[in-house]
């Protein structure tokens, strides 16, 4: 490796720090989102409770990650990296469930089946 | 393939800099990547868990709803407010490494590595509570006369659901391997605090205290999904 192989923006040696109004506004934002998902999870909104909770845990997440983990700042590769392995982990859970509560009344019904059909 | 470059001026070289990199900023920038990319394997780690939990879920909405009477949501929030607490002062360790702050950057590897305990201090007040009063794993589960009282009376009045021991099969491993990702934190911490007081951080080389709170923050992240998920229902 010489010189020449080095890019300019390697030669810029002053760090980014993160401005600290940035981080507490962040800190502050995520206990704020905390007490929000706690009351909201008191109020029965049936099924819609979990996709609420979903969503402000995202929300959160999002949070922690463009600032805490600065990839607002960050060479755009670390966040392709990331949100990838986010990507897959949704797919996964996504199908899975889909497919479960596809052929779960099958099951049931064929359980029940056999026990109408009483032991053998 | 090292061979030894013409006139070869160590002298220059930056004292944490290894020798494969050819700078400071290709050194971090490839700590950077190598840390993302663990960070990406994480993520699918506990997304089979959470694939577990979203199948068993599905299949038994009534079980969750039943369960969490067992789990107290002020413990879980505590521990939330303390995670968060945590994962600004990691970054602040960022921070004040970067500006060359060594004073600034021990306070905040300390704060970071006492709140991890904090945590892990709730944390075993609640699985202790758990398993004396039998709240145990898949075959383990037989709760105590006590704890049953505890329950709502709505709840008591009919039958426990089934297959609760599975639930606390997927509670117990999905809290268990996160708590062990916050000690294996605080083992990371406990280092950086020695080099750090060493005065081995500052504006020019601050790689590991950067990576390890990237590394907390997905902790803090796993966490903030844990939280509703498990705790609020």
């Amino acid at each position: 490796m010489n010189e020449n192989h080095v890019s300019p923006r390697e030669g810029a040696s002053a760090p980014h720090a993160l401005p600290a109004p940035v981080l507490v506004a962040t800190a502050a934002a995520l206990m704020a989102l905390t007490a929000l998902t706690v009351v909201t999870s008191r109020i029965d909104l049936g099924a819609f409770n979990v996709v609420l909770a979903l969503a402000i845990a995202g929300l959160k997440a999002s949070l922690v990650a463009l600032f805490f983990m600065h990839l607002k700042y960050e060479n755009r590769f670390s966040s392709v990296v990331f949100v990838t392995a986010v990507f897959f982990a949704v797919l996964l859970v996504g199908l899975v469930v889909f497919d479960t509560t596809q052929y779960q009344p099958d099951l049931r019904a064929a359980q029940q089946a056999a026990q109408r059909a009483g032991p053998r | 393939m090292s061979a030894p470059s013409p006139g070869s001026a160590p002298a220059a070289r930056a004292p944490f800099l290894a020798p494969h990199f050819g700078s400071m900023g290709s050194q971090l920038d490839t700590a950077k990547l190598g840390t993302w990319l663990f960070l990406a394997s994480e993520v699918l780690f506990f997304g089979g868990l959470f694939t577990a939990y979203a199948v068993f879920r599905a299949n038994h909405p009534d079980l969750f709803h039943y369960a969490h009477h067992f789990l107290d949501w002020r413990l879980g929030a505590l521990n939330t407010v303390v995670l968060v607490g945590s994962s600004l002062s990691a970054a602040w360790s960022v921070r004040c490494a970067q500006l060359g702050q060594r004073r600034g950057l021990r306070v905040a590897l300390l704060v970071t590595l006492l709140l991890a305990g904090v945590f892990m201090v709730v944390k075993y007040t609640e699985y202790s509570h758990k398993l004396r009063h039998g709240i145990g794993w898949g075959a383990a589960y037989h709760p105590t006369a006590e704890i049953l009282e505890s329950l709502p009376a709505a709840l008591r009045a009919v039958p426990a659901p089934e297959h609760l021991g599975t639930f606390y099969s997927i509670y117990f491993l999905m809290t268990g391997l996160h708590g062990i990702h916050v000690l294996v934190g605080m083992g990371l911490y406990l280092w950086l605090l020695r080099r750090a007081g060493r005065g081995d951080f500052g504006p020019g080389y601050y790689v590991p205290v950067d990576m390890v709170a990237l590394y907390w923050h997905i902790v803090d992240m796993i966490w903030i999904f844990l939280f509703p998920l498990f705790y609020l229902v």
